[in-house]
């Protein structure tokens, strides 16, 4: 079946199969940031925004993002610079494997939580799991990006 | 991996229903994130995201919820929070990450019945009636009870007002792993309701404990006395997340603590 999608700003139309979750297309398509973790649905490795909203690529059906707007990292490359700066500067981004789907949660948590506090950071981004970090690099730096003291 | 034969996304519930009557191999997809773990091919996916069903209303005296609405939408909802206070933002917020909730559908998780629900727990203390589109209104504590599932579709969960509150109460290995066990409790005329799901078997309610609690004082020592009480007339089941006896013991500690919660 045909979608037609909007990709990191640019219109773009795929012929897919109607089982084909989105981290499949986009990842044959040339996405390579959208990153393949758990593939069950629990590691926050393959977020990309859809609409706004941070969504598991690897759970979303790519027959329903026809008509919706996509954003992946290469989309955001600004904001993700800035984000990233801040985990570099705390050393955290050790392998950078979730990186792309942290950043991605990051960047939308910033225009959700109105008044963000510690509890909230950690509410938010419990379905990113990162093997290196701990989380504490992680927090302390995404409190800082946040203005959270 | 899951692969559909054909795939059609209906722009209505007439139209879903329609299709999904006459085509005995369609399977109808909410959410579509529980059913891809599992290895099936499927003749028809009728996927309801164009039907409609994504919504939360509310009128003077209920508050209907679409089948499409998701865990998410749930969670961040200020009728539901306005009515019924945290319980069913706590319910959800456990699941997985946002990520997820964005895509799991509350319709799905209630027809499907999951054992390991959380926000089934929650619809059941708030005395939720489900609406399918053919069969119509049925209690969910109905629901529930009957066997296997309706060859229907689920059109909506609906929600009386006027409860004083709610709460929710799990217990969890891990932070966003499915509970071991969970309970919810509310408030409505000075009524308790209570419920416990997860056992792992799906929610039910704990009657005895809602007709003591019901007729007694509610302090620390009466809200444990209900939880023992539950923990008595409710079955509870092993798996690997936890056995039946420490399920036993959970059961009291959190019918207690949402009582509590509900009190303070």
């Amino acid at each position: 079946m045909i979608i037609k999608t909007n990709i990191n700003g640019v219109n773009k139309t795929f012929d897919i199969e109607p089982h084909e979750y989105l981290l499949n297309v986009l990842r044959k398509n040339g996405y390579l940031s959208v990153k393949r973790g758990c593939d069950t649905g629990a590691c926050g490795v393959c977020t990309v925004l859809v609409d706004g909203e941070p969504t598991l690529s690897c759970s979303f059906l790519a027959a329903r993002a026809d008509g919706k707007n996509i954003l992946t990292i290469e989309g955001l490359q600004e904001q993700a610079k800035e984000v990233g700066s801040y985990l570099i500067a705390e050393g955290v981004d050790q392998c950078g494997y979730c990186s792309p789907g942290l950043i991605l949660t990051v960047i939308a948590m910033k225009t959700q939580l109105k008044n963000p506090t510690e509890e909230s950071i950690r509410h938010y981004l419990s379905g990113n799991l990162c093997r290196c970090t701990g989380y504490v690099g992680q927090l302390r730096a995404i409190k800082k990006y946040m203005g959270v003291e | 991996m899951i692969t559909f034969g054909d795939y059609v996304r209906p722009k209505s519930i007439e139209e879903a229903y329609e299709i999904f009557k006459l085509k005995k191999n369609a399977t109808l997809i909410g959410g579509g994130c529980y059913i891809r773990m599992g290895n099936r091919r499927i003749g028809l996916a009728i996927d309801l995201c164009d039907a409609g069903l994504n919504y939360i209303n509310e009128d003077e005296d209920i508050i209907e919820i679409g089948a499409m609405t998701t865990l998410r939408q749930l969670e961040t909802s200020e009728i539901l929070y306005e009515n019924f206070g945290p319980i069913i933002a706590d319910s959800v917020k456990h699941i997985i990450g946002v990520q997820l909730r964005n895509i799991a559908t509350i319709g799905a998780t209630v027809f499907s019945k999951y054992g390991f629900s959380d926000p089934i727990t929650a619809l059941l203390a708030l005395d939720a009636d489900v609406v399918f589109h053919n069969s119509g209104r049925i209690s969910l504590e109905e629901y529930l009870k009957e066997e296997g599932k309706r060859r229907d579709i689920l059109e909506k969960i609906i929600l009386h007002k006027k409860f004083d509150k709610g709460a929710f109460q799990s217990m969890r290995n891990s932070q966003v792993d499915y509970a071991i066990l969970n309970a919810a409790v509310s408030k409505k005329d000075g009524k308790y309701r209570i419920a416990v799901g997860a056992r792992p078997r799906t929610a039910t309610l704990a009657y005895k404990a809602m007709d003591y609690i019901n007729d007694t004082e509610i302090n620390e020592e009466t809200a444990m006395r209900a939880g023992e009480i539950a923990s008595e007339e409710l079955v509870f089941g092993s798996n690997t997340r936890g056995s039946a006896e420490y399920r036993k013991e959970l059961c009291k500690v959190l019918v207690k603590r949402a009582i509590m919660e509900v009190e303070a």
